[in-house]
């Protein structure tokens, strides 16, 4: 303490900016924020001459114009009558619903294949690895275009499906026929479903311009309900069993509970599916999935599930062997070991890069832009950009989009991830 | 590591060389090389050979310039530019000009600050479709399946007219021309929509050209032709007469091979002032003499750069249409060199 | 009383054979293919799969046609030969454009340039991938050696009508053959020298590629000697950041302003150089290497300082690292390659266009630093903290301490994740294709593609392509893991 104390007081000098490690870090800090902010408004400043002599301007009023073009794919109602920005957001779900059953096929396939490939079957652990390593190696875009191709060129055409009279006389059968009970027709242009189909709808309100169906409101408000009903009764099962030993049977109640008021909600406004029908040039009626979608979803799901299952099998790798002897020892046949002890473990290695796979997704959509899937690149950054020639605008909201589609990704990740973290005592 | 301050340094000194004088034509001069705006790749319009030279009935347009303003039809440096790419590769100064099959659109010319300078190209939308089909007009086209490239004027006329006929379809958008044509061919659509020219180009490779028909209907206007800056009006007029000398070269008979002769026998003043024989035509818009001569030299006139790209004789096999002459019932008509 | 027994075995039988079913392949097969149903149903699954897709394209493979100059041949050819309504592959067209997807437009002639430059950077990278290992830096350097004369001997081979094919050709082989056993010789005796080479190859590189005057690279290389000379004079005083700074500056502003002068008298004096090769002529592979490789290398150097500032104590540079790390992250890289093909014009000072190829490496340098950099923060995670406390109490600064004992030891564990974000990068090259540059994937195919004699075919340059970047890319995976074992066991 007298040590210190005897130090002399020193008195600030300007050198000490530099040399002295208290301040220093708040020179540079400073320094370094006079350069980015003379960065900053050296491309303002660069940007507002540019736009001065091109005699443009920053503008966003195209997005209330008339859009002029249609869209194969759309997930609320829009027509050619439509503005750009009604495209924009059509073009947005249109991302939106390939990253969101892309991340759930990837994770299914890479989880699968991960595992798969440490399988002691020689034949499938092989054909695993070879589908890792192709799909690793060769460019998504190759993929894409290759899947694509291969629906169009091997799935038959409509007219295929056509039984005309001179053929039922002859007692022959069209060259080709629906799957799936004769509900699902998977043509070269595209595939068709059925469409669930109300007879009593509750109706519609629109938020925004975009229909908001009450009926679907309403049935995943009442599905919402019954799962926590059946929460309930399972937790409470769970309390009588610590209580007393004996767990109540609740399966049944479960089901019950589960199942029929949907099923009876769904009776009661006369459900039923309306089939594809095929009609003129095409099948009518029923959803038309078109094969860009398809061949988009598959195409990235396979890609990214290639690189899920080396992050599945580095998880499994990194979980020690004695975790598996332990649960032999146990009794569990390898199925369950993998399935309740392993892969919970494994999981927590998993699941970082597994985000930075989700986030690869999701913007690797933009890929679809080569067979023309009409995603927030093709209407926005595409045609819309084409049309209006308003690069600069386009490019920056489709940029801000991106960003703020990424950022929400690896946050919800993240809280998952914090969530699964090991509790350490 | 040393490799990005160098391209840093590289980007400086071509950002130097960036920063010249105002006009168009003085810049090209001073460069000794015209920088063409071009197509990745359009049949008979314009795409690199085996040897990486640029051949087609646009690229000629880009050497007959070269050959006016430079002197010689090679000087030119080719810039693929995609459907996004193009109007901004020309308004950022990265492109000369842009010859590139575009349509003349009133929002192009006025809202993207273009001017387009001459129509190289009469061209209109139209449909093939298969024999079988058993459809013998596009009106007859309702609820059928459309194949259609992206980013273009095509899918706007298509959308009206359908609508203005009250009909309906199924749009499959395809990211280029070679896509739609695989698509087209496997069924995935019972229509292919672009431009007249390129769907006989297409037809005309095709294995089964007999079992395809292209549809009467012509839906749209597609005046294609080369676009310039807006506000260099002393460019556009190069590259406006520049065409125009080759329109003016077909009508009067100027030939590729017979340029010398006619120059040496011609008795006819519009030939001679063409020609550079007969007044000072080229210093009014600062160039010599003869470039209207070397401008014919390059790839031969009008006439003779359609038949050699496009024309019947190739395999593409294009009529002239609408782009015969004005004396042969076209529409292609120079304004007097006077 | 013992019993007598009736028999009593006095030796051992000779083993027996074991049965046929747990023995050589049957038993390999029950064990590896039929070890349960679910096996066995996976088996049988897997070589049904593996069955149908060879059924359904080996018949076209093989009827593949490799002499004929147009699509319409191919198909008579293939009908005369198989009948009517066979169907086959068209080599030829890879026959006759195989060069446009190797070199893209790059004048035939200089062919040998390229090729030179892709064997050298192997042998520029033999010290740096293999820590100077003397055996295997030199067998690389021999192979790579060997390898490009035989590709130079090709490529002379296949344009006789060029100079390539000519005295000239003749002549850059005996030159590859020299340079390439010299560095072989060095590489054997001093297999350190071979860093030299490392570090001026991108000077080498560049001029190979571009060509023109032999000054240009030389000034650019003389502005780094600048940079190294004013830091030395200055670090004393200043401190190294500050003399960095102002080498930087110094460097800078012979880089702007003076070079060209100096490079410009120089070259009016002594005009050394070869011939120069525009940007947009470069097209196919040899632009995916060109971007990728200059990408990663320029975006090292940036990436480390993203890393370093990511863990930085100032929250000030910390926050622009993050910021800068997580936009690029969070834009696709098609958004920035369409930056750099219709925004930059936006962003930088009037009539400032240079071209679109180097425009775009730029971009894809940005791009790849953001992800260097997480690769980089990795690898620091990954020392032990006693290094950093080791490095402390010996009383190192801050920039010592990441010079000499942290950066050393962080870029060695992070080389296998920097090879695959080049595996990745490369494979995104294909993306260019998108704002109109000759990309292999599809840029030159379009371009092949509109040639009337090839219009309309569709699988065979996706193939010829996909195969290439199989190659390419599952070498370089195979070296990673090759890589991380090695560094694994160092480790122990």
């Amino acid at each position: 303490m007298a040590y210190v104390a005897s130090v002399p007081k020193e008195s600030f000098r300007l050198s000490m900016l530099v040399y002295d490690t208290r301040y220093r870090s708040y020179t540079i800090q400073i320094a370094v924020l006079i350069l980015f902010l003379a960065f900053l408004g050296w491309l303002l400043n660069n940007t507002i001459v540019n736009l001065a002599a091109k005699d443009k301007d920053i503008n966003f009023s195209f997005l209330f114009q008339r859009a002029g073009y249609d869209i194969d794919q759309q997930l609320i109602p829009y027509t050619n009558d439509s503005t750009h920005g009604r495209a924009l957001f059509v073009g947005l779900f249109n991302t939106l619903i390939v990253a969101f059953f892309g991340c759930i096929l990837a994770t299914f396939i890479g989880v699968f294949v991960g595992v798969l490939r440490l399988s002691k079957n020689w034949v499938v652990s092989r054909l695993m690895t070879a589908y890792v390593e192709t799909f690793r190696n060769i460019p998504l875009l190759l993929w894409i275009i290759l899947v694509f191709v291969i629906f169009s060129e091997t799935a038959p055409a409509p007219r295929d499906f056509r039984a005309t009279d001179e053929m039922v006389a002859a007692g022959q059968t069209p060259a080709a026929s629906k799957i799936f009970f004769d509900s699902i027709a998977v043509t070269n242009r595209g595939t068709n479903i059925p469409r669930p189909f109300l007879d009593h709808p509750l109706g519609h309100v629109s938020v925004l311009d975009v229909p908001i169906n009450l009926s679907v409101v309403a049935a995943l408000a009442l599905i919402a309900v019954c799962v926590w009903i059946n929460r309930r009764l399972l937790a409470h099962a769970k309390a009588v069993q610590e209580e007393t030993g004996i767990r109540p049977v609740v399966w049944w109640k479960s089901l019950l509970i589960l199942f029929v008021p949907i099923i009876v909600f769904l009776y009661a406004l006369g459900f039923h599916l309306e089939y594809p029908e095929l009609k003129g040039f095409n099948f009518q009626g029923g959803i038309n999935v078109a094969h860009s979608f398809t061949a988009l979803l598959i195409a990235i799901s396979l890609y990214t599930g290639a690189f899920i299952a080396e992050a599945v099998r580095g998880g499994i790798l990194a979980i020690s062997r004695g975790q598996t002897e332990a649960s032999y020892a146990l009794g569990l046949r390898p199925g369950k070991t993998m399935r309740l002890i392993i892969l919970p473990q494994a999981l927590r290695v998993i699941v970082p890069p597994l985000i930075s796979q989700y986030l690869n997704l999701t913007k690797n959509t933009t890929l679809g832009m080569a067979i023309s899937y009409l995603d927030l690149k093709g209407t926005l950054g595409g045609i819309t950009l084409n049309q209006t020639g308003r690069e600069l605008e386009c490019m920056l909201l489709m940029m801000a989009i991106y960003l703020v589609l990424s950022l929400i990704i690896s946050s919800g990740m993240n809280v998952f991830n914090t969530a699964m973290k090991l509790k350490e005592r | 590591m040393k490799k990005s301050v160098m391209l840093g340094t590289l980007a400086a000194s071509a950002l130097l060389a960036g920063f010249a004088s105002a006009g168009t034509l003085d810049d090209v001069k001073a460069r000794g090389e015209l920088i063409c705006g071009s197509n990745t790749g359009l049949t008979g319009f314009g795409a690199p050979d085996a040897n990486g030279n640029y051949q087609g009935f646009d690229v000629a347009i880009c050497k007959a310039l070269a050959a006016a303003v430079l002197g010689d039809a090679n000087k030119v440096k080719y810039v693929p530019t995609t459907g996004e790419t193009r109007f901004t590769a020309l308004a950022s100064g990265e492109v000369d000009l842009l010859v590139r099959n575009s349509t003349w659109t009133f929002s192009r010319d006025n809202d993207l600050k273009l001017d387009f300078v001459a129509v190289n190209y009469y061209d209109g939308q139209g449909f093939m479709v298969h024999k079988d089909l058993g459809v013998s007009s596009a009106k007859e086209l309702d609820g059928a399946t459309i194949c259609i490239q992206t980013g273009t004027t095509t899918e706007l006329n298509l959308a009206d007219f359908f609508k203005s006929n009250n009909i309906s379809y199924t749009p499959v958008t395809v990211a280029d021309d070679s896509e739609a044509q695989r698509q087209y061919l496997a069924g995935a659509c019972d229509a292919f929509t672009t431009d007249a020219s390129g769907l006989a180009a297409t037809r005309a490779t095709l294995p089964d050209a007999e079992n395809h028909i292209i549809l009467p209907e012509i839906i749209s206007k597609e005046p294609l032709g080369p676009v310039v800056r807006h506000g260099d009006s002393n460019w556009g007029d190069v590259v406006r007469w520049t065409y125009y000398a080759l329109v003016a070269a077909e009508e009067k008979g100027i030939t590729q091979a017979n340029i010398e002769e006619v120059a040496a026998s011609t008795n006819d003043p519009e030939v001679k002032r063409i020609l550079g024989l007969e007044g000072d035509l080229g210093a009014m818009m600062g160039l010599d003499k003869e470039w209207g001569k070397r401008a014919i030299a390059a790839s031969g006139n009008y006439g003779e750069i359609f038949a050699a790209n496009i024309g019947e004789g190739t395999s593409i096999g294009l009529a002239r249409g609408l782009n015969a002459l004005y004396t042969q019932g076209g529409l292609q008509y120079a304004p007097p060199f006077r | 009383m013992p019993t007598k027994a009736a028999f009593v075995r006095k030796d051992m039988l000779a083993p027996q054979e074991p049965p046929v079913s747990e023995r050589g392949a049957i038993k390999w097969a029950r064990e590896n293919l039929f070890s349960g149903p679910l096996n066995t149903f996976l088996t049988i699954v897997g070589v049904l799969a593996v069955f149908l897709i060879v059924k359904s394209a080996l018949p076209w493979l093989l009827n593949g046609v490799w002499n004929a100059n147009s699509m319409a041949e191919c198909r008579e050819i293939v009908a005369a030969r198989h009948g009517e309504g066979a169907t086959g592959a068209c080599w030829a067209m890879v026959r006759e454009r195989w060069h446009q997807y190797l070199f893209g437009f790059y004048p035939q002639e200089l062919f040998w340039r390229p090729t030179m430059a892709f064997g050298l950077m192997f042998v520029a990278l033999a010290p740096v991938l293999y820590f100077g290992n003397r055996t295997i830096n030199m067998r690389m350097t021999a192979v790579a050696g060997v390898l490009t004369i035989l590709a130079l001997a090709g490529v002379s081979a296949s344009f006789p009508q060029t100079i390539a094919g000519s005295e000239a050709g003749g002549l850059a082989l005996l030159a590859a053959v020299i340079v390439f056993a010299g560095l072989t010789a060095v590489a054997w005796m001093a297999p350190r020298r071979l860093l030299i080479l490392t570090l001026l190859y991108p000077a080498i590189g560049f001029y190979l590629l571009w060509g023109g005057s032999i000054w240009g690279p030389v000034g650019a290389l003389a502005g780094f000697a600048i940079l190294a000379v004013v830091y030395n004079l200055t670090k004393a005083q200043l401190g190294v950041v500050v003399a960095t700074g102002a080498g930087v500056v110094v460097a800078a502003i012979w880089w702007l302003v003076v070079q060209s002068h100096v490079t410009g008298a120089l070259h009016s004096i002594l005009p050394l150089g070869t011939a120069h090769v525009d940007s947009d002529e470069f097209g196919g592979f040899l632009l995916a290497f060109v971007i990728g490789v200059t990408a990663i290398a320029a975006s090292l150097p940036m990436g480390i300082l993203l890393a370093l500032g990511r863990r930085s104590d100032m929250p000030l540079i910390k926050a622009l690292s993050v910021g800068f790390i997580e936009f690029i992250r969070g834009v696709p890289l098609i958004t920035m390659l369409f930056t750099a093909s219709l925004l930059l014009q936006y962003f930088l000072p009037p009539r400032s266009n240079f071209d679109l190829i180097l425009r775009v490496i730029i971009l894809v340098t940005f791009f790849s630093a953001a992800y260097i950099a997480e690769v980089i923060r990795g690898g620091l995670a990954a020392l032990p903290r006693g290094q950093y406390e080791a490095a402390d109490a010996l009383g190192l600064d801050y920039w010592q301490a990441q010079r000499l004992i942290v950066m050393p030891q962080a870029l060695k564990i992070s080389i296998p994740g920097i090879v695959s974000s080049f595996i990745g990068l490369f494979k995104d090259t294909t993306l260019v294709a998108l704002v109109g540059l000759h990309d292999p994937l599809q840029g030159v195919t379009k371009v092949v593609r509109a040639a009337i004699e090839w219009k309309g075919i569709y699988w065979e340059p996706y193939i010829f392509v996909g195969l290439i970047f199989f190659a390419c890319c599952f070498s370089m995976s195979r070296y990673s893991m090759y890589l991380e074992r090695k560094l694994k066991r160092d480790h122990r």
